[in-house]
């Protein structure tokens, strides 16, 4: 049955190539924490993946009853945890994942940096990796705002004024990111909102995508 | 595969008809040491430790509830703010001398702008072939003493932070608590004195008022002198010479009401930034509203 609902689809689009290319990419015995126990710090790139799409799947769950804005947001996150269904698993998960893909991506630069696999041919792929690293770093300050509690809104301000410290750009920063040269208010809820939710990870995925391709075509840097 | 004239296509689409690849794994055998395919073979073993860390984030998930403190409240500027830990090693930087203040451009342009950036170059800045650790010291020692300053900044910033005042600061108050804050300690001594004195009649069991007879008390803007003043003389619609106890019991029964009646600090925060801005003025919000 389902052989033939596959080559029913292969005869319309070709798919097998696509579907060999994914299947069929060799993962070498150096990285295989089957044959060395110590090819585990390989796996914190692949860890750094599953909770970032642990974070998307927990982010999209919990835009289902939080409400970006200053009077309701707090109430929403508050019932959220504490009268919806697993409300408090959806965001325990998202929070602790905002430090562990922290942790993890630490971990897995490390492993790039000390094993040289940012030396040519794959500068780009470190490049496009740091830049990832800074995205995440962006959703975690953004995410915090999101639950308007004290904690929030005071780190943000602080945030903010370290934003404003940089010379000639710091109020356009500031303004950009707080809606306002002054205010951390509704409007900075709703900018944070958008950033967190729309603009980074939009960003995360295009560069997910390209540090994906970028090791499909040159493979993973071979034995030390 | 066919090439050139002759090529069938299914219906009018570019996908040729016949020859296509067959749906067979590669052969492995060829390749050096132990290599394996990704699917099935290697996918499998990946989902298994996937599944362990995915039980243990759960595990950790369960045991430690997300926080969530009081709503945000602006204007309570008394709150120890600190980010969220990954941003500790940069808020620990700026705290000192040299990095702060006049010198703010050093900690929040230089010095991040030099370290970051040395890292988004790193393939340019380590250009030569070696690739063991190693064998490249400068690189992987300049690497070793930026995360030993990471970790050293972050763990500052921990040790530094006042974690007890923290928690309490942002402590978020249950309905129980919340409704303790709000009445008030009816075993205290002042309560005894505010009920033998007649008080209680006009400004209600909880210091709560009642309606046109006399104001709430629950959070008065005056200090205790000058409740003493009014408990004898009276102010405005208050009948002067109420109060006919010891300077003793005078005391007790002003610091009493002062304190709100010995409620509980809790919410404080919006109360007492509120009576600052309200101070001086003569009626409560609750004589307003009435
Ligand atoms: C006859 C009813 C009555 C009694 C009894 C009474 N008060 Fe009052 N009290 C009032 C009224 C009415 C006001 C409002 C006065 C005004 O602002 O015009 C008031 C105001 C006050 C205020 C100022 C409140 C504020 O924040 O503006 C204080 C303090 C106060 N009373 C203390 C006391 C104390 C202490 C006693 C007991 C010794 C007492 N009162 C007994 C009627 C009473």
């Amino acid at each position: 049955m389902l052989q033939r609902l596959y080559d029913w689809v292969d005869e319309r689009l070709d798919i097998t190539p696509i579907w060999r290319d994914v299947a069929d990419h060799e993962v070498p015995e150096h990285v295989n924490p089957a044959h060395h126990f110590s090819a585990f710090v390989y796996c914190f790139g692949g860890l750094t993946f599953f909770i970032i799409v642990i974070q998307f799947l927990s982010g999209m769950f919990l835009t289902m009853y939080y409400v970006p804005d200053i009077v309701n947001a707090y109430e929403s996150v508050k019932y959220l945890q504490g009268e919806v269904a697993f409300g408090m698993i959806v965001r325990g998960m998202h929070h602790w994942g905002a430090s562990l893909v922290i942790v993890m991506v630490f971990l897995h630069t490390l492993r790039v940096f000390f094993t040289g696999a940012y030396k040519k041919p794959r500068e780009l792929n470190w490049v496009v990796g740091v830049l990832m690293f800074f995205i995440l770093m962006g959703l975690g300050f953004t995410g915090y705002l999101l639950p308007w509690d004290m904690k929030a809104y005071f780190a943000t301000v602080v945030g903010l004024q370290m934003a404003e410290s940089v010379p000639i750009i710091g109020t356009l920063i500031k303004t950009l990111l707080s809606g306002d040269p002054e205010i951390v208010g509704a409007q900075t809820l709703t900018r944070f909102f958008a950033i967190h939710v729309f603009f980074l990870p939009a960003a995360l995925l295009g560069l997910m995508a390209v540090h994906f391709i970028m090791i499909r075509r040159q493979g993973i840097a071979g034995p030390l | 595969m066919q090439r050139g004239k002759g090529m069938k296509f299914v219906g009018d689409s570019r996908v040729p008809a016949s020859g296509r690849k067959p749906n067979i794994p590669k052969d492995y055998s060829e390749y050096p040491g132990k290599t394996e395919a990704f699917f099935p073979n290697f996918l499998l073993k990946e989902w298994l430790v996937g599944a362990v860390f995915l039980v243990g984030y759960l595990c950790l998930t369960a045991a430690h509830p997300s926080p969530l403190e009081r709503l945000a409240d602006p204007t309570d500027s008394g709150y120890i703010p600190l980010p969220d830990w990954y941003f500790l090693f940069l808020y620990q930087l700026l705290k000192y001398e040299f990095v702060s203040g006049d010198y703010v451009v050093i900690g929040i342009v230089i010095i991040p702008a030099l370290s970051f950036g040395a890292l988004l170059l790193a393939p340019w800045l380590d250009r030569g072939p070696e690739r063991r650790a190693s064998r490249r010291p400068i690189a992987s020692g300049m690497m070793l003493l930026a995360v030993l300053a990471v970790v050293y900044l972050t763990w500052e910033a921990v040790e530094n932070h006042d974690w007890e005042a923290a928690a309490e600061q942002g402590e978020m108050l249950d309905d129980e608590a919340a409704e303790l804050a709000e009445q008030v300690d009816t075993e205290h001594e002042g309560y005894q004195i505010y009920s033998d004195q007649g008080c209680i009649a006009c400004h209600g069991d909880q210091l709560q008022g009642s309606g046109a007879a006399g104001p709430s008390l629950f959070d008065t803007q005056y200090d205790v002198d000058t409740i003493k003043n009014i408990a004898v003389e009276g102010i405005g619609e208050m009948p002067p010479g109420l109060f006919e106890g010891t300077d003793e019991e005078l005391q007790i029964l002003a610091e009493y009401i002062a304190s709100g009646g010995g409620a509980q600090e809790g919410e404080s925060g919006e109360d007492g930034a509120s009576a600052e801005d309200a101070a001086g003025e003569e009626t409560t919000e609750e004589s307003d509203e009435e």
